[in-house]
């Protein structure tokens, strides 16, 4: 077998093998949206009830609370940025870091501080890698994230966002997130967590369907013990709930993402063996005809020189 | 009389859902019954067992923990960080 032949069986080889781990990888990413999807539907009826509770103290209590008034002054801004922990998932992490990157940029022209919190390997790597200061990262559970990390995220949040300025804490919170939509459609955003506007927001999960009390009049509620220590008690697990939910949103969109860059690949990796089987067979024929040229050209040598016997 | 319609959520998921005559709970200030009818009420669950009397009789006993209580138009709602059915 000629060397030019060599060569491509070893890409076709190569090529295939690839191709095997991305099929894989697709179909385990496929599976594991719905798992994940799942997750997000299960917690939304707590993030439902809890958006509910904190509107209607927000709406029939005059209570000034911290965490919903505008501060007069904003100095320095908290940026969360939800990422992945593994590559392999196309543009995902490239597009959430883009946004954050837009909106670092806006806070800085409105000039404001900001302070970078980071979840999932990808995006502390992007930071670190350009000398970016990180306040404090999380890594390990961005495909499957529990209430105890959003509880941790939150404390962490919190806990800077009641310090002064000066000692490092922060005046706003953000969150910058992929948002699962469908299995097709995924957009990153940032959404302002603190100062919190209350609150006609959709927290619904992805593929939930949406709650129906959008326009819903409350009644006058009682408060026990009272509306302000009800609103103390609700607006940490209000906020762990947002970042609960926005977590899991992620988790789902970075399957998603993961599957379909993992079937671009696949498709990929087909053309390819598709086109170095090709050109293995043209080398091949190629070869075949210079052969038998090179069996005619002697038997018509010979045959020239053959009267002389 | 009329039913409440009751749901107990967690952090993660929904617990228990359906219908009851008697919810009784455990706020701060002591314990409270809810039957139906109760005028609008949000209070802090203190922790411990919340005993639902179900329309069919039996009575379904959530572990709650920490979270808040809310009741409107009979509709009892038992939301907390971490909550389970005991039998």
């Amino acid at each position: 077998m000629g060397a030019q032949q060599r060569v491509y069986k070893a890409k076709i080889n190569s090529t295939s093998s690839l191709r095997k781990i991305f099929k894989a990888m697709e179909l385990i990413a496929a599976s594991r949206i719905q798992k994940a999807v799942a997750r997000a539907q299960a917690a939304s009826p707590y993030a439902r009830e809890i958006t509910r509770a904190v509107s209607v103290v927000a709406t029939q209590s005059n209570v000034d609370h911290t965490l919903t008034t505008e501060p007069d002054t904003i100095d320095r801004a908290a940026v969360v940025v939800m990422g992945p922990d593994r590559g392999f998932a196309g543009a995902y992490a490239a597009n959430v870091i883009r946004e954050a990157e837009e909106l670092i940029t806006l806070l800085r022209d409105e000039g404001k501080d900001v302070a970078l919190y980071t979840v999932g390997r990808k995006p502390e790597t992007y930071y670190t890698f350009r000398d970016r200061e990180i306040v404090r990262s999380w890594t390990g559970f961005s495909e499957a994230p529990t209430g105890a990390d959003a509880r941790e995220i939150g404390e962490e949040l919190l806990a800077s966002f009641e310090k002064d300025f000066s000692a490092g804490g922060v005046d706003e919170i953000y969150l910058v997130s992929t948002v699962y939509r469908s299995a097709v459609d995924r957009q990153p955003e940032y959404r302002r967590l603190i100062p919190l506007e209350v609150v006609e927001e959709d927290v619904a999960a992805p593929g939930a369907r949406s709650t129906a009390s959008q326009d819903e009049v409350f009644p006058l509620y009682e408060f026990e013990p009272s509306a302000e220590k009800v609103l103390d008690a609700l607006l940490p697990r209000y906020i762990d709930a947002r970042i609960q939910s926005a977590l899991l949103s992620a988790a789902a969109a970075e399957q998603a993402a993961r599957q379909q860059a993992m079937k671009t690949a696949t498709d990929n990796a087909d053309d390819l063996i598709k086109t170095y089987t090709r050109l293995a067979n043209t080398a091949r024929q190629a070869e075949i005809t210079q052969e038998i040229s090179e069996i005619v050209g002697g038997v018509d040598a010979l045959a020239a020189s053959g009267p002389s016997d | 009389m009329a039913a409440l319609t009751v749901v107990v959520v967690s952090a993660d998921r929904e617990v228990w859902t359906g219908e009851a005559t008697r919810v009784v709970a455990r706020t701060t200030e002591g314990e409270i019954g809810i039957l139906a009818g109760h005028e609008p009420l949000m209070g802090l669950v203190a922790g411990g067992e919340v005993r639902i009397l179900t329309t069919a009789g039996a009575t379904v006993r959530a572990q709650a923990d920490g979270g808040f209580l809310s009741v409107a138009n009979d509709r009892v709602s038992v939301v907390a960080d971490a909550a389970e059915i005991v039998d």
